[in-house]
């Protein structure tokens, strides 16, 4: 058995007569079993494909690049291509929107549906991070379901207000308000401040009511009932929040109420039209009209 | 090398020691490769009454794999005529007078339950008939032997003709085998892409190069498989690949019909002799007829095996042989295990087809069956679904009015366009606002009109006055009603508020 040992020059197993790979670990001998035909044949012809792939498609990496492959293709080419058909696609409806009137739009059933369908995806993409996937906003970001419109409810005004945006420094057309801060400029004390805050509190339906609010109702048709209306109606013209209902933009507590009062507040919004193309924003515009508050 | 043993056992000095006459069995010399090549069959024609069914059961099958997708049914205009059709990119199947959307798969999952349950049914009834008659495996690989049969000759031709050295005729017969196989597989796989696809568009289509490469993918493939599957694996897909008869023993019992040699009658056998007192003698002659004619390349006479797939062509030639030597006919013949037993003991046979287990499969079968054809009959063209906005869940109106906002979807499963109304019910004052409507308004009960054959998606808003909703959360359930008919779908949601 011992000239079974060896075949030209390989260790050849004893007991199977099969050759070994040669290596040794404390005496175990791995077999060197050629592999199923079947698999060779396939790993074969993969190692041909690959050859083939190399020279048509985009494969090795060079320094700075890659090799392009004859075929020239490129992954980022069909997304590139496939935004361009559907940018082709939509070209047409898109022209009638930028042409269109905005109350057009809104009662055309085509055109609807396409403004609603392109004024979703564009909120999702610009509005969402201050007013909410909803569109429900936070503190200090309005909720654009609810009826009330600091700026107004109209599709028109929707749309103004989105072209220009509130308080920025880019369009002069923005839309602004003023208030001053009562505390701050001591235009009111303390004391008003709180007596005011107690009557906005009952004008709402949320406060007691009482002497407080009395004296602040005095100093409410003084200071604020120019822009907020006597009864706290608020007015879209100045930008001016009703105040005599159940929805706040910072908050109706108390508290929240003093600091709005002592220091006015200044949300700003950028001037859409300056960023995107005009058939963009007026589909935003039916977009968020169509959100259950438009007038 | 050493020596592993003496070839008797022996006795040697020492005292308790044997030398055993023992063969290692897997030694290096004698052990088998681990590959062994596949011995090919030539099975012999067989004649009579199971070979003549098989002809039949194989033109029916075929007939209707190959014929259905050509058969038309009229569904009126903009819908498809073919009456069997799996429209992918339409998202619709279509069978006869059926049409089926992908909600409605389910129907799907109830008739492969049921294909499951009659396959158990029949199994325990009659064995492995689906492999023995109508298994796709069987049919083609019956149509291959038949065109090999019909170029080459029959079982003794084909054996010459594979001894044979290379010859132009020999090149020339199996030229013409291997094109008419080719020509049967991708005709196999011609018929299957026609059941996707409007058959004579697709058939012009593929003819003229225009086909989607799909297609001809599907063509290719199917091609492929049928010819090697149908032409050289033949039996080892039944044996090697098939999970079906490692399964099948589970549905079968003593009571099942299945392809038996009646050891009790032919044994001992004994080739023939004239004039034999058969009483001495087992009937069988030993003639292997039953073997000659076995795709399978078993000995039916060894019992039930895995690789029998009963197709009782050996029934016909022994019975063939039974009739020349004038022994009655049925030495080999379905029968049960539990009939075998019974003759042993010198019982009546009987047929037992009514047993507990097939009785269960059968109802199993059948509650099924009925529950699916109700669900069928009483299938409404109408469906609606309603979805709660998730944010925000409720919005809260300057007149302190909550409103919640839903998308619900229509599903028009009718060929016509629908006028339908929508009514909430369970929340007094509900007023209904659909967004994108022709009836902007906003009304208790908003109409719209939905396409034919569609699926359309509206928003809609529901308001209720203050003071409606006594908790966080209320029932309300839509209904939705067609004008025309009256006929209505319903589907029960939330109404959603701040609470108290």
């Amino acid at each position: 058995m011992s000239d079974q040992g060896k075949s030209h020059g390989r260790h050849v197993d004893e007991f199977s007569g099969v050759e070994t790979t040669g290596h040794e670990w404390d005496g175990i001998r791995e077999l060197d079993n050629p592999l199923p035909r079947w698999w060779q044949w396939i790993f074969w012809a993969c190692v041909i494909w690959s050859i083939g792939y190399w020279v048509v498609y985009p494969a090795w990496p060079l320094v700075s690049t890659h090799t392009k492959g004859m075929f020239g293709y490129s992954s980022r080419g069909d997304v590139a291509k496939a935004i361009e058909t559907a940018n082709a696609g939509m070209a047409g409806q898109l022209e009638r929107i930028r042409k269109a009137p905005l109350e057009q739009i809104r009662t055309e059933a085509s055109l609807r549906e396409f403004a609603l369908a392109g004024g979703r995806s564009a909120f999702a993409v610009n509005c969402t991070q201050c007013h909410g996937s909803g569109a429900q906003g936070f503190k200090g970001f309005p909720n654009l379901n609810d009826d009330e419109w600091i700026w107004g409810g109209t599709v028109d005004a929707i749309a103004y207000t989105i072209t220009h945006g509130v308080r920025n420094t880019e369009d002069e057309q923005a839309r602004a308000s003023d208030m001053p801060a009562f505390g701050r400029d001591q235009i009111l004390t303390k004391a008003q401040i709180s007596d005011v805050a107690e009557y906005v509190m009952a004008l709402s339906g949320s406060g007691p009511g009482g002497q407080p609010a009395v004296r602040g109702q005095a100093i409410f048709a003084e200071n604020c009932a120019a822009c907020h209306g006597p009864a706290g109606e608020g007015s879209a013209e100045f930008g001016a929040p009703a105040l005599n209902n159940t929805i706040w933009l910072y908050g109706g507590d108390k508290a929240t109420l003093v600091e709005t009062i002592t220091n006015s507040r200044r949300g700003v919004m950028p001037a859409w039209g300056r960023h995107l193309d005009a058939a963009t924003v007026k589909q935003l515009a039916i977009y968020v009209h169509s959100l259950g508050g438009g007038k | 090398m050493q020596n592993m043993g003496s070839m008797m056992d022996s006795a040697i000095d020492a005292p308790d020691i044997r030398d055993y006459d023992v063969e290692p069995v897997n030694r290096k010399e004698t052990r088998p490769p681990l590959y062994a090549p596949r011995k090919r069959i030539h099975p012999r024609r067989a004649y009579g009454f199971f070979r003549t069914f098989k002809w039949w059961v194989m033109a029916v099958t075929l007939g209707i794999y190959y014929i259905t997708p050509w058969l038309r049914w009229d569904r009126g205009p903009g819908a498809p005529d073919q009456a069997v059709l799996v429209d992918i990119p339409g998202r619709r199947f279509y069978f006869f007078f059926i049409e089926i959307w992908p909600q409605e798969f389910y129907y799907i999952a109830g008739l492969l339950i049921m294909a499951g349950l009659g396959l158990f049914l029949v199994t325990s009834v009659v064995g492995r008939a689906w492999c023995g008659y109508t298994c796709p495996q069987t049919v083609w690989t019956d149509l291959f032997i038949w065109v090999e049969r019909f170029v080459e000759g029959d079982r003794s031709a084909r054996i010459r003709l594979d001894k044979e050295p290379m010859s132009a005729s020999k090149a020339m017969k199996r030229m013409t085998k291997y094109v008419a196989w080719l020509a049967i597989a991708m005709g196999t796989g011609g018929a299957w892409v026609f059941y996707f696809a409007d058959a004579p568009t697709l058939l012009h289509d593929l003819a003229t190069l225009q086909a989607p490469t799909v297609a001809y993918a599907t063509v290719g493939v199917l091609t492929f498989t049928t010819f090697t599957l149908g032409g050289f694996m033949r039996e080892q897909v039944c044996t090697y690949m098939c999970p079906w008869p490692r399964i099948q023993a589970a549905m079968m019992d003593e009571e099942s019909l299945t392809v038996t040699y009646r050891a009790d009658r032919g044994e001992p056998r004994r080739p023939f002799e004239k004039n034999a007192d058969w009483t001495r003698r087992g009937d069988c002659i030993d003639c292997k007829a039953c073997v000659v004619v076995c795709p399978q390349g078993i000995d039916i006479r060894d019992g039930q095996q895995l690789e029998c797939i009963t197709c009782a062509l050996c029934i016909d030639a022994c019975d063939d042989v039974m009739s020349k030597i004038g022994r009655p006919r049925g030495l080999i013949d379905y029968d049960s295990v539990a009939n075998d037993q019974r003759r042993r003991e010198g019982k009546e046979t009987r047929l037992r087809l009514l047993r507990p287990r097939t009785l269960f499969y059968f109802a199993l079968w059948s509650l099924i069956g009925l529950g699916m054809l109700y669900v069928l009959l009483t299938r409404a063209d109408l469906d609606i679904n309603v979805i709660h906005d998730r944010n925000p869940l409720y919005t809260t109106l300057s007149d302190g009015a909550l409103r919640n906002g839903y998308t619900f979807k229509i599903l028009n499963k009718a060929r016509e366009q629908r006028t339908l109304t929508l009514h909430a019910v369970g929340l007094p004052g509900a007023r209904l606002k659909v967004v994108g409507s022709e009836d902007m308004g906003d009304s208790p009960d908003p109409y719209f009109t939905v396409k034919p054959d569609r699926l359309q998606s509206f928003r809609l808003l529901v308001t209720v006055p203050p003071g409606t909703l006594k908790s966080d959360a209320a029932d309300l359930r839509f209904v939705l009603r067609e004008i025309n008919t009256g006929q209505t779908a319903a589907y029960n949601s939330l109404f959603r508020g701040p609470g108290r």
